[in-house]
């Protein structure tokens, strides 16, 4: 039983993974990442691509909500953004979706700091009342603005082609979102490691001190909102090259409302955690649907329920959570692990 | 000018309502500062009993209403129990979190129960059309705009003449010097979310009287927050005149201007008057800068 850990090397020190067991935790799940698509059936191969969109998703908002600290109700709104900008650039320029994905990243990203700029003189609840607003606005804007974004009909995308291979069905598909995935999650994790994300941190936990401290406060915001919404507007670029149809019905403040519940519940300024989060609140309504049916044979009447039960477990799971565990999954897991490397002594 | 008198008088009425459903929130917010996203769903609550008592049941309208409150504040006084009590001190992303899955758990306990096909309202309010400055209103919104503006002018009097009312400012003011006035801290968040319900309850049958029964009355919790912003998020006279002007506004561009401009424009003058005026017309300017 090893009493501490101990370096030898700064390079052992600053590595991100650095106990032998974390390196084969890693490796497993990387195995199984890369085995899952040849086991799953097509179902499977859905729920799992929606669950690495939602991460990407949700590793964005958690850099602005769990990492610096600012409140943000707009994220349905930046995913219509990314969305339909890469939706757009596609059908009306023939643009390859590769380019359009990467430039709907930065219009996202503009339109996030934008829509920051608020948050130079606003903060906690003030802040995320202006974010609701934004979400509103931008999605008025998507609804209203005919001439370019058809209103409130359908887009239909162009399908994503790689070297004359057809990326948006289940399989091709799981190989992109997931490789983006992992691209994803290093480069916040290691963000985190950089001055910036540091100054990110600062401004979460006592934002005067920070300034103090020589932080440019408004720079700093600024920032996490374009790096949040960059990423955001990836998944909803990634959304649209998926599906394949773009509305405005996918970006609804629901949405907004789903990503916070993500970062809740899987744990706020948390990588592991967005992962966590995005996993469950997908799954959730797939498997209440799945039990529904399975009851659906001694209780008929269940059928038309099953929307509004997905809706009130919800609900509940949220309330919940931060009744009884406020720091989320991600605080679970670790419980679990300190238990397993401290048995028998839980101290 | 008859389309402006028209416009005016419609925009009073959906004014008053807003300022009914804004007059809850402002109370929860000045006595608990937890901001309310359920609010829209103890409208649709409010519609959905009143609903239940007076088609399902064949009561009479007052007793339905009556029996619609004592409801409403028993679900207020649970939810503050359960659902806000745990929350005390809890950092403010936990306490909006918490009450959008109070809303979404609101919803689906009404949908359950009673579906989510429109229905008709019993039409206990006359609402044939009458003339009035040469433009035409329905009955039914000079009933809501009536009952609207008693509710208002009872919840004036109630917090600066009653015993309770002034207890729960005092909360408001500062917590422990009410509670070292012997005021039970507990009692008054107990009061200030059953009150809320009431109200929101009341608003929700008059609002359903007028566009009937269905979740398009919970929606109406989001054009809420306009309403209280630019009011101020802890005045309650704010609160009634930021009903009436958001209101009118939406009314006037709706007739004017068009093309579905009214249902953003309450979303741009929040954010104006948050970078402009973070506590409103009538809020009190302790706001925290940044």
């Amino acid at each position: 039983m090893n009493s501490g850990i101990f370096f030898e090397t700064y390079r052992d020190d600053m590595a991100l993974r650095r106990t032998p067991i974390q390196k084969a935790r890693l490796l497993l799940v990387i195995l199984a990442l890369i085995a899952f698509p040849f086991f799953a059936n097509r179902y499977y191969l859905t729920l799992a691509n929606q669950v690495a969109i939602a991460i990407i998703g949700a590793i964005g908002l958690n850099i602005l909500v769990g990492f610096t600290g600012q409140i943000s109700l707009g994220q349905g709104g930046f995913m219509a953004v990314g969305a339909y900008t890469a939706a757009l650039l596609t059908i009306n320029m023939g643009m390859p979706w590769w380019a359009s994905t990467l430039i709907a990243c930065f219009v996202t990203a503009l339109v996030g700091a934008i829509f920051g700029i608020p948050s130079l003189r606003l903060k906690g609840l003030y802040l995320a009342i202006a974010t609701l607003a934004a979400q509103e606005i931008i999605l008025w804007v998507v609804t209203h603005w005919d001439a370019v974004t058809g209103g409130v009909d359908a887009l239909v995308v162009p399908n994503p082609m790689l070297f004359g291979i057809r990326l948006n069905n289940d399989f091709n598909f799981y190989w992109l979102v997931w490789s983006l995935v992992g691209i994803v999650a290093l480069a916040t994790v290691n963000l985190f490691r950089t001055h910036y994300g540091r100054a990110f941190i600062a401004i979460r936990d006592q934002d005067i001190a920070a300034s103090v401290m020589g932080i440019d406060l408004f720079k700093y915001k600024l920032l996490s909102f374009a790096i949040s919404s960059f990423l955001v507007g990836l998944a909803g670029a990634l959304l649209a090259h998926y599906r394949s149809i773009v509305t405005w019905e996918r970006f609804t403040i629901d949405v907004s409302v789903n990503y916070l519940a993500m970062i809740i519940i899987g744990g706020l300024g948390s990588v592991r955690g967005s992962f966590f989060g995005a996993t469950f609140i997908v799954l959730l309504p797939a498997f209440l649907t799945n039990m529904g049916r399975a009851a659906k044979g001694f209780f008929p009447a269940i059928d038309g329920i099953i929307p509004f039960i997905q809706q009130g477990m919800f609900g509940l799971v949220i309330i919940l959570f931060l009744i009884i565990e406020p720091e989320g999954l991600n605080k679970i897991w670790k419980n679990i692990k300190d238990y397993f490397s401290l048995w028998p002594f839980s101290y | 000018m008859d389309l402006f008198i028209q416009l005016t008088i419609t925009g009073l009425t959906n004014g008053a309502i807003l300022a009914l459903a804004a007059l809850g929130f402002v109370l929860i917010y000045k006595s608990s500062d937890v901001i309310n996203f359920a609010q829209g769903e103890f409208l649709l609550i409010g519609a959905y009993v009143v609903y239940a008592m007076v088609a399902q049941f064949g009561m009479h309208w007052t007793i339905g209403m009556a029996l619609t409150i004592i409801v409403a504040i028993g679900l207020g006084i649970l939810v503050e129990r359960l659902v806000l009590r745990p929350m005390i001190g809890e950092p403010i992303i936990s306490v909006i979190m918490v009450t959008i899955g109070l809303s979404s758990l609101l919803r689906a306990i009404t949908f359950t129960i009673w579906g989510n096909l429109p229905k008709a309202f019993p039409a206990f309010i006359p609402s044939e059309p009458v003339q009035l400055l040469g433009a035409t209103v329905g009955k039914d919104r000079l009933w809501a705009f009536s009952i609207a503006l008693a509710m208002l002018l009872l919840f004036n009097y109630f917090f600066t003449r009653s015993k309770e009312g002034i207890a729960m400012r005092a909360v408001a003011d500062d917590q422990q010097a009410a509670l070292s006035m012997g005021i039970s801290v507990k009692k008054i968040f107990a009061w200030a979310w059953s009150i809320a319900a009431a109200t929101a309850a009341i608003g929700g049958a008059l609002l359903a009287n007028i566009v009937g029964v269905s979740g398009d009355v919970a929606n109406f919790g989001l054009r809420v927050f306009p309403v209280v912003i630019l009011g101020g998020l802890d005045s309650i006279p704010g609160a009634i005149i930021g009903g009436i002007i958001i209101g009118l506004l939406e009314q006037y561009t709706g007739g004017y201007i068009g093309q579905g401009l009214n249902q953003v424009l309450p979303f741009l003058i929040l954010i104006f008057i948050l970078m402009v005026r973070p506590y409103g017309l009538f809020g009190q300017e302790i706001i925290e800068r940044v």
